[in-house]
This record gives C-alpha cells, structure tokens and sequence, in this order.
C-alpha cells in the first residue's frame, strides 16, 4: 500500500481492484458479455430472505415503524378534489428509525455483511441521512465508521440541513471528513478505503436495497391490515434510485400487482451539481432532479461497479414538484396533522397531495418515507439561508419559481401540483447511455432484452429506440 | 471565546488540501477546476499549535490525521433560522378551510 501515487487519475485506474477488495463482492461474475447483467442474480448475493432481513432489523430497533393516517390533510385534499375524488392518504412514518430515516434499513444490512466478512469498520460518501444512519448502525454493531460529506462552497459555508447531517454522524462516534464541492468526493473515498481496508458501505450495493425491501412489504401488510384492501398508490421521494427500487421490490414480495408505483423529487433544473456558485443556490440536498433524473438514466455511475438501484425498472410515473411546495406540504403536515418532520423526505408528500385528488375517495394512498427534523433540517432554517444567500423567498404560484433564483410558497392547496416528467424520455436516455458505455457497434438479442428489462418496457419498445438513436442490431439467435 | 491557539488534547478542527486547483477532475465546471478540494475534519490535537499551522490530530476512531489548525472547539453554528410568517399564514388558512371556517 505504500508508495502507491495518490493523484487522482492514478486512484481512479486502481478503483476496480479498490472497490472489490472493500466488498467482498466480484461484479464480474454477474457480466452477461459487453452490456448486460443478471440484476436478479447479484440481488441473490445478499442471501437473507425477507423475512430474515425483517428480522435481523427488529434486533436492531430498526423498521415496524407507524403507518399513519393524515386525516386532516384527506379532508383537505377532498375540499377541492371533484365529488367522490380523494383518496386517503397516509404516512409510513420512517422518521421512527434509530437514526430517524429509512436509511437506517439500509446500513442494518451493510453493516451486517461488513461484520460478517470480518471488516473492523464501514465507509460512505453521503451528504444524506445514509451517513447517519451508517454511523448509528456502526455504534450498535461495533463498527468503526468514516463519514465523507459534500458540505461546503469556497467560502467554507455549509447549507444548514448538510450541516446538521454532520453533526449527526459526529455524534454517533463517525469520522467525518467535509468536503467542498466536487465530485472528486469519489476519489477521496476510494483513498480512505485503501488506507483503512474498511467495507465500503455503499448506498448501491444488493445489501444496501435489499435492506428497503422490508419498507415495501410493511406497508402492504398495514395497509391490508386496516383498509383491506393493497395500497392503491405509493408515492416515493426519489434521488438515487434506492428507495423506489426496494420499497417496489417489497410491494411486489407481499404480492400487490396494482399498487401504481410514482417517484417524485424536486425540481432543481438549471443548477448544475459540481458548481461552486450554484451549491448554495438549493434549499435540498437530496430528493431532487439533480440526482433522480441522471440516477435513473444511468445507474452505474454509482460508487460500485453495477448499480443495485435500478429505477427505471420500477417507477410507473415521474412527477416533479417545486421547492416551496415541499416546504408548503411540510407546514400542512405540522399545523393539520401535528406530525413535525424533515422538509426533504417530505416531497413525496408535496405530490400526494394533488396525486390523492386524482384517485376516488375509498383509495388509499401512501406517502412512503418522512424523516427527522432539527436546527437546520427544518423550513425555517433553509428559508432563512435561501435568502441569505440571494434566493428570493415569496407567496404565489409555484409555477412561477425558479430553481436558485426564487421559491414560490403556495397560497392555496391547488396551487400544489405534481408535474409529470416523461418516463419514455429517460428510457431513451438510458439506451443511449447503455450503448455508450458498453461502447458496442451492433447490438445482439442478449442487450435488447437487457434493455427491455431495464426500461420496464417490451422488445419492440427497445428496437424502435434504437433505430431512432441510429444504433444497430441484430435480433437473430442467442450467441 | 474565538481561541486561536490549541494545547495537546483541545478538541479541534483541521483541514487539508485534497487536491490543488489545475488538478481537479475532468469535466468539473470552471468555477470549481479554479479552486482547490478541501477536507476538513475533527479530532483531539496531539500537540500545541496556532490557527494555519500544521496539526495533527487524533479523530473519534483513534486514526491520527494530519492538517493544519482551523478552529478550536469549533461550534456548531446552524439554527432553525428566522421566522418565515408566509408559511405560517399559508399553513394557518388550510386549517381553518378544513375546519370549516371559510375560505
């Protein structure tokens, strides 16, 4: 280890043999040539059943968490929705979790197998919730854990809520490494494994989805248990892929065939993610287009070598919602349902609301995830940072806000819209994307079904994107 | 209480420069190629030192890390900010719509 060059083109070439080291796991085996890969068969890696998961979470105070009913914010929704419109909409409280997210599912099982395979302790570059939740994990098991945060701009000033998610993980004991902006945050983690010899706990590996499979089937079993009846939506806040991927993968272990599945996050368009000037410039960090939309177009861009969060494979619809809706929703949740919870898992929640009104009165509707709140992860605190740093704050129509420039809080329930975002559109981008990567000329029947299974989408669907990118294939007999 | 000097032991804040401007990544935007990658990071001092000079410091999981010295008892400055009375108004007026009183 020593003497090895620690520039950042050197590390990068040395990141396969990095990354395999720190997981235990061999990518390369799950390979179907240039392309494809059997997904099923590296989510079987994991090797805990559900319910064995289940219970390995309960050991730990982890899931079981309340499904609760928003009465008042149903009745508001029916105020407006045509007659017999309005669904029930209820909240899988995940904020109940030892480290207050339902990220707290996904370490149980990273840290599980990093326990198991020996390593004295974990590692994850996250600016979210996971860091905490890797941390309070950590501490229960006995694990080392380093921390490596996105946190601030050149003038070493931190948004408030990444900043509080600092001091989380810091109080459970984690190493935490701040970093300003960038993208080489990847870099520096591939360093600290190499130093350290620590699991990298990654928030893309099989165990880190497979740990949200128990998320999807707790809310089915509730769900049945008080309606009688499968959950007729469930809205998921989604960034990277995982949340959607295995909240659906558990609906579909409890066997509801119907229960439509939307991702929704907040619309940051125009603000690039790895520019200094524009970093300060959101009031989220997570939940919003700037990971969703290039997450699920290319999954593998991911800190492992293949991507267990695969979301196009799931969501059904993509809706967007506008900062100050989010912010809206999460006063409407204090003041009419007297639950006080994190402004960014609450984006599922902006949507559910016009989403509810679209859905007659005896649907249920599940808003999948809240998390925590506290100085900084609150409204207030990112209102007050948006203005001081240029963003100007107002009432109005949503509409009418632009990302880094404006929030616009809504007057009226109406004025909260979930605005759809094509689904085709990212499943051209991610065949495009596919094609680039594996850098193949002609395409075989082997890729056209990979890529049917990756977009949720028939053959047909595939070849007719491929001719209209110009991308050759050949759909003869398997080689 | 701003201390500009710590003593062996004093909790502390550190940083390190990652990777120097012109060595960033391919592809960054301009605005972050033109600055440094910076880390920072706590721990207890292992000896005396003066804000910007080098430090080393011992972190919570006993690894010894090196830098030089930000700030010492480094405070945690984020709050619940201002009062923002355009979501309270909003927030105010769903519930009296949904307890019947007008609107």
């Amino acid at each position: 280890m020593m003497g090895r060059a620690r520039d950042y083109q050197s590390v990068m070439q040395r990141r396969e043999d990095i990354i395999k080291e720190a997981l235990g796991l061999d990518y390369s085996r799950f390979a179907r040539g240039d392309m494809a890969f059997d997904y099923e068969a590296m989510m079987r890696e994991v090797g805990y059943s559900l319910e064995e998961t289940r219970t390995i979470q309960r050991d730990l105070g982890v899931g079981d968490t309340p499904l609760v009913e928003l009465r008042n914010l149903t009745a508001l929704v029916r105020s407006f929705a045509p007659s017999g419109m309005g669904a029930r909409i209820l909240l899988k409280d995940e904020a109940a979790n030892p480290s207050g997210s339902f990220k707290a599912r996904r370490a149980a099982l990273s840290v599980q197998r990093a326990k198991e395979q020996g390593y004295r302790g974990v590692i994850a570059a996250t600016s979210g919730n996971y860091g905490a939740a890797l941390a309070s994990q950590a501490a229960m098991r006995g694990l080392d854990c380093i921390i490596v945060q996105e946190v601030f701009d050149s003038r070493m000033i931190g948004q408030p809520e990444i900043v509080e998610k600092g001091r989380k993980c810091e109080a459970y004991g984690a190493e935490v490494h701040q970093m300003t902006v960038g993208p080489e945050l990847f870099y520096y983690m591939l360093l600290l494994l190499e130093d350290t010899g620590y699991f990298n706990a990654s928030l893309y590996t099989p165990y880190g989805i497979a740990g949200i499979e128990t998320l999807g089937y707790e809310i089915a079993e509730g769900v049945r248990e008080k309606y009688d009846r499968d959950p007729d939506a469930v809205v998921v806040t989604h960034a990277g892929g995982g949340n959607i991927t295995g909240t659906t993968r558990g609906l579909m272990q409890a066997g509801c065939q119907d229960t439509q599945i939307i991702a929704a996050s907040v619309d940051i368009s125009g603000l690039h993610m790895a520019g200094d000037a524009d970093f300060n410039r959101k009031s989220f960090t997570t939940g919003h287009t700037g990971f969703g939309i290039p997450f699920a177009t290319w999954p593998d861009r991911a800190d492992v070598p293949r991507n267990a969060a695969r979301p196009l494979r799931y969501m059904q619809r993509y809706v967007l919602v506008h900062q100050g809706e989010v912010f809206y929703a999460t006063e409407l949740l204090s003041v009419l349902d007297g639950l006080e919870r994190g402004p960014a898992g609450n984006t599922a929640l902006a949507a559910a609301l016009p989403l509810a009104a679209e859905l007659p009165r005896e649907a249920v509707i599940v808003v999948q995830e809240s998390e925590y709140t506290g100085a900084g992860k609150h409204p207030t605190a990112q209102l007050t940072f948006a203005r001081e740093n240029g963003v100007a704050v107002r009432t109005g129509d949503p509409a009418d806000s632009v990302p880094g420039a404006s929030i616009v809080i809504p007057e009226e329930v109406e004025q909260v819209r979930a605005r759809e975002h094509s689904l085709d559109r990212m499943r051209t981008s991610l065949i495009r994307n596919a094609v680039a990567f594996a850098d193949m000329d002609v395409l075989g029947p082997q890729e056209i079904r990979f890529l049917a299974e990756e977009t949720a989408r028939d053959e047909t669907f595939v070849t007719g994107t491929l001719e209209s990118l110009g991308i050759r294939y050949e759909m003869g007999s398997d080689a | 209480m701003d201390r500009k000097e710590c003593v062996s032991g004093d909790w502390v804040q550190i940083e390190r420069v990652i990777l120097e401007a012109g060595s960033r990544a391919p592809g960054v935007p301009e605005d972050t190629a033109a600055l440094p990658m910076i880390a920072r990071m706590k721990g207890f001092a292992v000896h005396d030192a003066v804000v910007g000079e080098p430090l080393e410091v011992e972190s919570t999981i006993g690894r010894r890390l090196a830098g030089t010295l930000v700030a010492v008892l480094p405070t945690y400055s984020h709050d619940f900010g201002a009062p923002v009375p355009e979501l309270t108004r909003a927030g105010l007026q769903a519930r009296a719509r949904v307890r019947g009183e007008g609107g």
